[in-house]
């Protein structure tokens, strides 16, 4: 029984497929992928974005939307039709078909990053030997997108706003790759199934996963951060920069296009949260061994997703946005350089012999390094505690 | 002051003209942008533009353009009666307006030479510091929400407001626009109870305080963003007579509380916080420590307001003349000095009516302030000037 809630998804795919004559059948199975993809995601950017926004009302005392259907879960499909109905404006100076092509642009690739990710036992739409490649080489496109549309919207905050994002996402886009090098390195492969079922078992009450070891957790924090800035989130939210720049590249979209940034950025907070459950986080795996089998193993994705997302809402309630050059030079100075030497402590891990032994060396690297790039950062900063004085 | 930079003379400057950048020796090397920020930019706290001539986003110029919101307040006023105008004071700076009221019951009360009962002027304090309590709170939420803190510091600076516009409803009947002072006095006696309430709220409100600095004040973020922005040297600061705490975190210590001593300022114990540094951190940092100053001031005019008459009984409604004559009044408004300078004729009219809006005055100094920073200084450093663009422009 539990078995077959495990594969429901994966059986009633190959029982729609058994429908269809032999040759059909890969094309049917991939436009299922598709459509289950677009379906599951789109619900769950409409879930997200009504947590978003009842969670930071509680953030900020405040109720979040009420009003629409119970509690308010119902507003994002008033906001969709709002957005559908509302018109679409292209700025008169503007580039029409590269306007048109940049909410696509964005929203495609992201889509396409979504079909690499195993999301259950034997639950991958694709089932690539270089899936994390594909994933980061679609997940640059993205990038394309909001140079287009920052450009061709030929709007001076639009184009600040895209100059902000390529020098973000170009240099966020190392230290993301560098801290899955790690991963791939240890597990000898790029098929993110492979990298799941490494992380498959336990030692005692904790599961074999990456984030349990020295250099795994380095290099999960320091994935976390270059996934923040990766999708523009905040405090890394530069790019969009309200207060600033207005909007930052999408200044110039409305209706329904505006509605495809939107989503497009939510979906590739999704993307990018999906694959560090992937490399770090034991994909499908359960937190607990009595739980491995009870639960179907979907379920556990999701939940370690709404997890990412929690974790996403309550940094944008919390902190101030950072500025572009100290964005810049915490990417270059701090993060590249302890991902470089993350990858030095995944090396020696994997040669030296299980133990108390890699544990101390690998810890050793880290907390060194942390420490020595943090008192570089401190002993470079500008700033310091004051002290006020008072006239009687 | 110092764009050193030269910007060639092109004849027409639209919005969408690219500058060529000249160096020093004549030669092009570069493109200038030229931004209009605002009228309707999210973070220009009204209808404020900024015409910002970028390098980059770095700032090489930056021209303040406001009249927006011109209303014509003071020649309006030279064409009413001295009372019918009190109520438009509260539209000059919409979030301080029993400080407006303040000031300009002040002039007026110096010009007929009136005198103000000792429970009127007690009532004054406490809603001049209340009204410093809720701007200053809010002042540092719209900073923080210019740093990009998406709301959460000003809904928490809000909640405080609220309780502050509740009491200032049930005193006068409205929220903002309370029009409470009067010449020689205040308008109503305050409400059965209201000391207790207002005795409460100051004393919930250092809870607040705690809670917002200890999200705030020690953030590395908040601290990377404002130390080393925007700094006002206290020269510059003088000479240019910003007032208000942006010259106090500047390092003068000049507050007309203590300098004028006007009301029944002398009678209270309150110490006057000044920064070092002048940048956008001290003068975030100087309003929180007013606000600490504020309820102990608070704290006293609630603990002796006696009782007695609330107005001067030789002050008119109806046919007030003041004689012939001029006076200026001025407080320490929440953002700076709030003077009322009044010309008398004889008439029910002042022949002449000019504010000096602490706003505007601050201000004109923000060019000195953002040159050579970028563009998200600049949001941080206009959000530290304080300004309501209903008194820049009036």
């Amino acid at each position: 029984m539990q078995e077959i809630l495990d594969q429901l998804f994966v059986l009633l795919k190959a029982w729609l497929v058994g429908f269809f004559p032999l040759p059909w059948q890969p094309l049917v199975s991939i436009l299922i992928s598709v459509a289950a993809l677009i379906l599951v995601f789109a619900l769950l950017f409409a879930v997200a974005t009504i947590l978003e926004r009842k969670g930071l009302g509680r953030i900020q005392n405040r109720y979040g939307p009420n009003r629409v259907g119970p509690c308010g879960f119902f507003q994002p499909i008033a906001d969709g039709l709002k957005m559908l109905i509302k018109e679409d404006i292209v700025p008169s100076g503007a580039d029409r078909v590269v306007h048109f092509l940049a909410p696509i642009a964005l929203v495609a690739p992201v889509l396409l990053a979504f079909s690499v990710l195993p999301y259950g036992r034997n639950m991958a739409p694709i089932d690539l030997d270089a899936g994390i490649v594909v994933f980061f080489a679609v997940g640059a496109g993205t990038e394309l997108a909001v140079f287009m549309a920052g450009w061709s919207s030929r709007n001076k905050y639009s184009l600040l706003g895209a100059m902000r994002a390529i020098a973000q996402m170009i240099s966020y886009e190392v230290p993301l790759i560098l801290s899955s090098v790690t991963v791939i390195m240890i597990v000898g492969s790029l098929r993110p199934i492979q990298i799941v079922e490494a992380q498959a078992g336990y030692q005692g009450w904790l599961p074999a996963w990456h984030v349990f070891t020295p250099w795994g957790l380095a290099g999960f924090l320091l994935f976390a951060i270059a996934a923040t800035a990766e999708s523009n989130r905040s405090p890394f939210d530069m790019p969009e920069g309200e207060s600033e720049i207005v909007a930052g590249y999408f200044v110039e979209y409305s209706g329904f296009k505006f509605a495809l940034f939107f989503m497009g950025e939510y979906f590739g907070m999704f993307a990018i949260s999906g694959l560090a459950i992937t490399l770090f986080l034991g994909g499908w795996h359960a937190p607990l061994p009595f739980l491995e089998k009870s639960i179907p193993s979907y379920v556990w994705f999701f939940v370690k997703l709404f997890g990412f997302i929690a974790m996403f809402i309550w940094l944008r309630g919390t902190l101030p946005r950072l500025r572009v050059d100290q964005l810049m030079n915490f990417a270059w100075k701090f993060v590249l350089p302890m991902t470089l030497l993350n990858i030095l402590a995944a090396g020696l891990w994997r040669f030296l012999p299980a133990g108390a032994t890699r544990w101390l060396v690998c810890l050793v690297i880290l907390l060194g390094a942390f420490l020595a790039l943090g008192r570089s950062m401190v002993a470079r900063r500008k700033w310091s505690p004051r002290k006020y004085r008072f006239a009687e | 002051m110092n764009a050193t930079i030269e910007l060639e003379a092109t004849g027409k400057k639209s919005n969408f003209e690219i500058l060529p950048k000249v160096t020093p020796a004549g030669e092009i090397s570069g493109e200038f942008l030229e931004v209009s920020m605002g009228p309707h930019h999210p973070s220009t706290h009204g209808v404020f533009r900024m015409d910002v001539t970028l390098d980059g986003e770095r700032v090489v110029k930056l021209k303040p353009v406001f009249g927006y919101l011109h209303r014509n307040h003071e020649k309006i006023a030279e064409g009413t009666a001295y009372l019918a105008s009190m109520p438009y004071t509260d539209r000059l700076d919409y979030f301080c307006s029993m400080t407006n009221n303040w000031a300009y019951a002040l002039a007026v009360e110096k010009l007929a030479g009136l005198q103000v009962p000792e429970r009127a002027e007690y009532i004054r304090v406490i809603t001049a510091e209340l009204t410093r309590l809720q701007n200053h709170a809010c002042l540092c939420g719209f900073l923080l929400q210019d740093m990009g803190a998406l709301g959460t510091p000003l809904m928490y600076a809000f909640r405080e407001r609220e309780k502050i516009l509740d009491l200032f409803e049930a005193l006068s009947g409205s929220r903002m626009m309370c029009n409470y002072m009067r010449f020689g006095g205040c308008r109503v006696d305050l409400s059965p109870g209201w000391i207790e309430e207002t005795k409460r709220v100051v004393e919930n409100f250092p809870r607040f305080l705690d809670e917002f600095e200890r999200l705030l004040s020690e953030n590395e973020i908040l601290i990377a963003r404002t130390q080393g922005v925007g700094v006002l040297p206290a020269p510059l600061a003088i000479n240019a007579s910003i007032t208000g705490p942006m010259l106090r975190a500047s390092g003068v210590n000049y507050d007309l509380r203590k300098a004028d001593k006007y009301g029944i300022y002398e009678r209270f114990q309150f110490r006057v916080p000044l920064g070092d540094h002048g940048d956008v951190y001290d003068r975030y940092m100087v309003r929180v420590l007013e606000m600490r100053e504020s309820l102990k001031i608070l704290q006293a005019a609630l603990r002796d307001i006696p009782p007695g008459p609330i107005s001067d009984p030789k002050a008119k409604v109806r046919n007030f003349r003041p004689k012939a004559g001029e006076a200026y009044g001025r407080i320490e408004a929440p953002k700076g000095e709030l003077g009322f300078y009044l010309i008398s004729d004889g008439s029910p009219n002042p022949y002449r009516y000019r504010v000096r809006p602490p706003s505007l005055i601050n201000l004109t100094i923000l060019e000195d302030m953002c040159l050579g920073h970028i563009i998200p200084d600049v949001v941080v450093i206009l959000g530290s000037v304080d300004i309501v663009l209903g008194e820049v422009d009036r």
